[in-house]
């Protein structure tokens, strides 16, 4: 289990992480969300005790990560696949790590065929590929077999195959027991490979709770309904708790679903052109959440205007 | 030693550590080799004249010593480090004892190895090591090059950059020390207590003979030899102590 208590850390003037506290749970993958520059990389590097809080701590099994003996037995991470010496083998990589947490150097070569790299073991790392290196780091976050797991975007930068894999890994690690937390930006990955969610922004926590409830709550149903009779349809609605909302020359229904929007309308016989169940995206969803808090906000729409002026 | 294997597995898996070492014993026994092999006759050829290349070797021994943490920090292995060992200020010195340690052997073949070449290539030259001070010019240089090695991985812990903290480090033991000289009145006073000055005072210094030898490794210290050794040991250990007190209150 891992736990953030009043997790804050300021760096000069601007707060990176701001009181953050959460748990994550043993036996099933917690996403931790937030737009670019929410603090996630900060919280993770404060959970391993490479950079110190200003205040508030990060418990391990209620353990400061500086009180573990044998560390990497315990909590295996992977915050970046670039942090390995170009020059050096993926084995010799390995074996100094397993060295130094007295791993057998045996379990070596088995993580490197567990994540398929043993072909290259000898190789210098400085010439993988993006795809490869991230095996190499999870290879090195698993090497300790342990129980607590870290991952900073993993499958940034991967082709489809290799985010399938670290999704299906993912599942894998948490099915066996594991306390699994995945950070990530995109809601819609997240979706997939977590069951939880930890939603941060601006280094403060937005939201903690399941997946699928958060994305319940999150993407409004709607119904899209066109009709030539759209006035005496709209009385009709008027008279239930649904919303109404132009769109042209359909209306947008929210509060009833489909069928007893057909429903009605056939008992009252209105004809309709289109009657079509809308689901929220899962992005505008997230926008929504975090909007007010995305750290770097494009100027794109007012450069797009002042390019439409220049053109004039 | 567990920490000691791991610094050892990490200094020998790259490359630069091999090339250093090949360099500095290449430079301090080719130079030997070189002037020995052109001196005019036997004569000329002393212990002091075969121990020439010291300070190239030197040179190249603070890179090696500080290229072994730079790169961690260049390559944010360190972070991976501190990682596996929390404790910074034992992974740090583990990463010192065995840095310092192969320095220090590197030392010892350079300067012995300097000497038989020029045995060889001058058999009649007089080169037995008949007093202190021609063992201390000899085998101390294994001990110079330990300390030296501890003061470039704290500079090397302190910097962090591989550029800054080479040219801090050759700059301020090649040059900088000399120019302080310079300075009107004071210049010679404060230049005697410079580190890498008392250093060559422990390697050249020769209080038996009051022979002065000039060249490489000449020095203005007053201190006796082995004074002078001790200076620049604590010099070392105190960088050592700054280095390590600083990576522990800093963000990897």
């Amino acid at each position: 289990m891992i736990e953030a208590r009043g997790l804050t850390k300021r760096y000069g003037k601007t707060l990176a992480v701001n009181d953050l506290s959460f748990t994550v749970q043993p036996g099933r993958v917690t996403g931790f969300l937030g737009p670019n520059g929410a603090g996630k990389s900060t919280t993770m590097r404060m959970m391993l005790g490479l950079d110190n809080p200003t205040s508030g701590e990060a418990l391990i099994d209620g353990k400061h990560y500086r009180e573990l003996r044998h560390p990497l037995r315990k909590i295996g991470a992977l915050l970046d696949a670039k942090w390995v010496h170009p020059n050096r083998s993926a084995y010799a990589h390995l074996r100094w790590m397993a060295v130094s947490n007295k791993i057998p150097v045996s379990r070596v070569d088995e993580v490197l065929d567990l994540v398929g790299l043993t072909a290259v073991a000898k190789k210098r790392a400085g010439g993988f590929s993006l795809g490869m290196s991230q095996r190499l780091g999870i290879a090195g976050a698993l090497l300790g077999d342990p129980e607590v797991l870290l991952f900073d975007e993993p499958v940034n930068g991967l082709d489809p195959e290799g985010i399938l894999w670290i999704r299906k890994f993912m599942h894998r690690l948490a099915d066996e027991g594991r306390t699994v937390l995945v950070s990530s930006h995109l809601l819609s990955e997240m979706s997939l490979t977590a069951q939880e969610l930890v939603v941060i922004g601006r280094g403060r926590l937005i939201a903690q709770r399941s997946t699928e409830d958060f994305i319940h709550a999150a993407t409004e149903n709607t119904v899209k309904v066109r009709s030539p009779q759209a006035s005496k349809l709209r009385d009709l609605l008027a008279g239930t708790d649904a919303a109404l909302r132009d769109d042209a020359d359909a209306l947008i229904v929210s509060g009833l679903d489909a069928a007893q929007i057909g429903e009605m309308a056939a008992a009252n016989q209105v004809v309709l052109h289109e009657l079509s169940p809308q689901r929220g995206s899962l992005e505008e969803a997230f926008m929504q959440l975090t909007g007010d808090s995305v750290e770097y906000h494009t100027e794109l729409t007012e450069t797009v205007d002042q390019l439409v002026d220049v053109n004039r | 030693m567990t920490l000691l294997a791991v610094e050892r597995i990490k200094l020998f898996s790259t490359r630069s550590p091999w090339w250093c070492m090949g360099l500095a014993l290449t430079l301090m026994v080719g130079f030997a080799a070189l002037v020995s092999g052109s001196a005019d006759s036997a004569g000329d050829v002393s212990v002091p004249v075969t121990q020439f290349g010291y300070s190239f070797a030197l040179a190249v021994i603070l890179v090696l010593a500080t290229l072994s943490v730079t790169t961690e920090y260049r390559f944010n292995t360190i972070r991976t480090t501190f990682q596996a060992v929390p404790s910074r200020t034992s992974a740090l010195l583990a990463k010192t004892t065995v840095v310092a340690l192969v320095s220090g052997v590197l030392g010892t073949i350079a300067a012995f190895g300097s000497l038989g070449v020029a045995m060889l290539l001058q058999p009649d030259a007089s080169l037995a090591l008949n007093s202190e001070a021609d063992w201390r010019q000899v085998a101390g240089t294994g001990l110079v090059t330990f300390f030296a090695a501890v003061v470039a991985v704290a500079v090397g812990v302190l910097i962090r950059h591989t550029a800054g903290a080479v040219s801090v480090l050759l700059a301020y033991s090649l040059v900088a020390e000399g120019l302080v000289q310079l300075i009107p009145r004071v210049g010679d006073d404060i230049h005697q207590w410079l580190p890498f000055n008392v250093a060559n005072r422990f390697l050249t210094g020769n209080p038996d003979v009051a022979v002065v030898f000039e060249g490489p490794g000449a020095s203005t210290s007053t201190l006796s030899p082995w004074a002078a050794l001790a200076y620049f040991a604590g010099f070392s250990i105190v960088m050592l102590l700054i280095a390590l007190v600083t990576a522990k209150r800093r963000d990897a």
